[in-house]
């Protein structure tokens, strides 16, 4: 019953250790040991303050242990640093452990699985499971991690950049189970926005709960991927759309673009609309440029092809299509349905063959399969 | 109980009998033949046979250390001629038999015209740790 509200507070607590000088290892550890006496105690004497109580307790162990392995002197010294007990502070201190767990010297994958542990308070078992890896496996990833940002001090503040980036990581992971990632990274999205006044923060946040939203609909009972066209609109999450629509409206008012806010605003125009035919694809074609403006991303470009294609029809989507490298990822996919789109079935059958071969994961390239075979069944029909 | 890791080819084994490219398949073939590959796993995870399965993409590249200091060769993508396994499923059996009736089911799965795919399936043990004997 208590590991929820000890998940909450996990984060908070280690980064007031961290702020009173302890290493970010040490002061996990730490945690890690005033959580299990807190399981032990608390279900017989609980705390009236749980976080003060956490907060001691940890602090208790980390003199210990730099007791044990440091010199007097330098235990005194730490011990004189202590500040005078009282209410402690928590969102700035939180904030800290995020740019901490999205230092750059980290490699993306150490980043997405320290941001798990220490600000989300998941225990390695579960985001092994997450993440479909053994045990030991991430263990060692988490404490290499830590070994990583072991010398890395709290004075300057990091890049909120990269804090988004390890949060769209995750979220991207999106695995159900015993841990949903997708709605791990809204939770801590949510308490990053709640810390942090920053459009992007808000614009990502936004993002995450429109595509989150299409969720239900995106999978069908067997498991098989259904096109943003076919989904059953009934079964978008419609709470989750106004929530984002409406966070992303405030942020955009701010005026203060970024690429989080340029995709979140693509994703509003998807969920706004009704049935697929009144998706308002001159729209998003802007939306695109602005992506493409903002970042240079070939994605983003390969993406608004596919958008003049709506809007512009397919032989303005290919003509946009030919300028790209077509090693791109999804090139010959997007190819392949343009071409159908303008009536080529044969030549879209064919691509959509070689499209399969070149799919990212199963469930695309068991998608692409069948829609060749679908034009090619077509076909066959109708010349005999 | 023994593991055995039974092995889909794209390219390398002998050709299935039955060999009509799957996009030539019509779509109710198709969507059989992946229930088929769905099911299959589902029921060896059922009777606690399955350790694990996973499909890989064709694309593939060889590898060797050329030396210190230089870049490793490449070779690759695979040319026509190569081995090439499109995936595989782990399995916990009772013994070889067991394992032999399974990849002759897996062979069976649907292809074009609802007729199974004939599809020559490796069938290849682990090779396990000693057994411990504890007295």
């Amino acid at each position: 019953m208590e590991e929820s509200r000890l998940r909450v507070l996990t984060p908070q607590v280690i980064a007031v250790l961290v702020r009173r000088g302890a290493d970010f290892a040490a002061a996990e550890d730490a945690v890690q040991d005033a959580l299990l006496e807190a399981l032990r105690t608390w279900p017989e004497n609980p705390p009236r303050d749980p976080k003060g109580w956490l907060v001691t307790a940890a602090w208790r162990k980390f003199l210990d242990a730099a007791r044990a392995e440091s010199s007097r002197r330098r235990r005194e010294l730490r011990i004189d640093a202590e500040p005078a007990p009282g209410v402690v502070g928590s969102t700035d201190d939180t904030l800290q452990l995020y740019f901490l767990c999205a230092h750059p010297s980290l490699s993306p994958s150490s980043a997405v699985a320290l941001t798990l542990r220490a600000v989300g308070g998941l225990t390695t078992r579960q985001i092994a499971a997450a993440y479909l890896v053994g045990e030991a496996t991430m263990a060692q990833r988490i404490s290499r991690a830590k070994r990583t940002v072991a010398g890395v001090r709290f004075d300057t503040p990091g890049d909120v950049a990269t804090v988004l980036r390890v949060l769209y990581l995750v979220f991207n992971e999106g695995y159900s189970g015993d841990v949903d990632l997708a709605a791990e990274a809204i939770r801590l999205t949510r308490q990053l926005a709640a810390a942090v006044d920053h459009p992007e923060v808000r614009g990502l946040l936004a993002l995450m709960l429109l595509h989150h939203a299409r969720r239900p609909a995106r999978i069908d009972d067997g498991g098989r991927l259904v096109p943003l066209a076919q989904q059953d609109r009934g079964r978008w999450d419609t709470r989750a759309i106004s929530e984002g629509v409406g966070i992303l409206q405030r942020a955009l008012a701010r005026d203060r673009l970024g690429e989080y806010q340029a995709q979140a605003a693509v994703a509003a125009l998807h969920a706004d609309a009704q049935k697929a035919e009144e998706t308002d694809w001159p729209q998003i074609v802007q939306w695109y440029d602005e992506l493409v403006r903002l970042t240079g991303s070939p994605v983003a470009k390969l993406n608004r092809a596919v958008a003049v294609g709506e809007a512009d029809g397919p032989r303005a989507g290919l003509a946009a299509l030919a300028e790209l490298e077509a090693s791109l990822p999804r090139h010959t996919a997007a190819r392949a349905y343009l071409h159908e789109k303008s009536g080529d079935v044969e030549q879209a059958a064919r691509l959509y063959t070689e499209a399969a071969l070149l799919a990212p994961n199963l469930a695309e390239r068991n998608h692409l399969t069948l829609q060749a075979a679908r034009l090619n069944a077509a076909a066959r029909h109708r010349s005999g | 109980m023994a593991k055995f890791l039974l092995l889909k080819h794209y390219r390398g084994a002998p050709e299935a009998l039955n060999n009509v490219p799957m996009d030539q398949w019509t779509p109710d073939e198709v969507a059989a033949h992946m229930q088929f590959m769905e099911d299959y796993a589902e029921r060896l995870q059922a009777n606690g046979e399955y350790v694990e399965g996973q499909a890989l993409s064709p694309e593939g590249t060889f590898v060797r250390y050329d030396g210190e200091g230089r870049p490793p060769v490449t070779d690759g993508p695979f040319a026509e001629t190569k081995d090439l396994i499109a995936g595989w499923f782990a399995i916990d059996v009772d013994g070889y038999d067991r394992a032999l009736e399974l990849a002759g089911e897996l062979s069976a799965a649907p292809a074009a015209g609802g007729k199974p795919l004939h599809e020559w399936i490796e069938v290849r043990p682990f090779l396990a740790a000693p057994v411990t004997i504890t007295e």
